[in-house]
């Protein structure tokens, strides 16, 4: 059993689990965002506001951007734990990947923060 | 004559690993690889690898040949040689010690960590611990792994974190634990498994089943461990 602290799950059942289940709510967002204006070409502002502002259309654009901040955090954590490790790039590679991991981490956040100040600021 | 180019790297004398050409003839037959070996071998004693079996049996000739990982004993020319060429090196992914013979304890190291041994603390029976013919069935398509390492070293997970992921051959391996009724650690050794790294960094892409040289599914093998481990922590 390998130990990791900043994985998102730190199991590695819970992150596959994450990952295919975000992947599924960011796919049947897409649908659904695809289909809307495919359905609406005749699409004018306040009717895009009015969708967006609706509680069920906030919760589904939450839904999603969280699913995109944890999917996002799995698969970066494994790229930089592929990559950036001291059998590659040498000794210094424990510090570059801890700060790039915190980094990744801050920023998905970030985006998490701001995504919900701006669904709920429509 | 076949052209066939050959990595070569002796670390008491060269500097860095190059590759050497040589022509053969193999009067227009279809041996194997190992054949083209040992005749080089008989003109350049040089030249290192490791064989015994001769017959897929013992996984010591696991090499990359013309660009894919296979038992040497076991691949004919007319499936390697592309214009002529035949280009071999060693496993990738481990340490050269010298020419085609490469250090493979970091992948022993893996198969160590799923303790590949039957574990039943109950008192042994008097003759033997029985299976019925469908118990046994489950074992086939795993016990078969010669630990030829052709699978693991062609897996880029392996590649990266070869001290972290266990790779295909050990997850193999493991699956054939798990899946033996007459093994009694189950809980204990899904426990060991349950991390980011030791299965999870399999990503499915398929390397291992594509070389495997005994037509095994390491991948098929990691999935269900996957379910196994989703059944007992759901």
């Amino acid at each position: 059993m390998i130990t990791t602290v900043t994985s998102l799950g730190r199991s590695g059942l819970s992150d596959w689990l994450i990952q295919r289940i975000s992947a599924f709510v960011m796919t049947a967002y897409l649908f659904f965002i695809v289909g809307y204006l495919i359905a609406n070409p005749e699409l004018n502002y306040s009717q895009w506001a009015a969708l967006n502002s609706s509680l069920p259309m906030r919760m589904f654009s939450l839904l999603t951007m969280l699913s995109i901040a944890a999917h996002a955090w799995i698969g970066m954590w494994c790229v930089l734990t592929d990559y950036i490790t001291e059998r590659l790039i040498g000794p210094k590679a424990t510090a570059i990947r801890i700060f790039f991991q915190l980094g990744m981490i801050a920023v998905t956040m970030l985006y998490v923060i701001w995504a919900i100040d701006i669904l709920w600021g429509i | 004559m076949l052209n066939v180019s050959i990595y070569r790297y002796n670390p008491e004398v060269d500097a860095e690993p190059y590759m050497q050409d040589y022509q053969v003839d193999t009067q227009g037959k279809d041996v194997m690889v190992l054949d083209v070996l040992e005749k080089l071998k008989t003109e350049d004693p040089s030249l290192s690898f490791r064989r015994s079996c001769r017959e897929g049996v013992c996984g010591s000739d696991g090499l990359n040949i013309s660009g894919k990982n296979g038992l040497a004993c076991i691949t004919p020319l007319s499936s390697a040689v592309k214009g002529n060429k035949l280009v071999i090196r060693p496993l990738p992914g481990l340490p050269v010690i010298r020419d085609l013979v490469i250090d493979m304890s970091q992948f022993y190291a893996q198969y160590e960590k799923i303790q590949p041994y039957m574990i039943n603390n109950s008192p042994a029976p008097a003759i033997e611990r029985l299976q019925s013919p469908e118990e046994r069935a489950k074992l086939d398509g795993l016990y078969e792994c010669i630990l030829c390492a052709c699978c693991s070293t062609a897996c880029p997970s392996f590649w990266w974190n070869p001290e972290k992921f266990i790779g295909p051959s050990g997850l193999l391996q493991a699956y054939r634990f798990l899946a033996d009724s007459r093994d009694t650690a189950t809980e204990e050794r899904l426990a060991n498994l349950d991390d980011p790294f030791s299965v999870f960094r399999c990503h499915g892409i398929m390397n291992c089943v594509q070389v495997c040289p005994k037509g095994l599914n390491p991948t098929k093998a990691i999935g269900h461990i996957r379910n196994m481990l989703i059944r007992s922590a759901t």
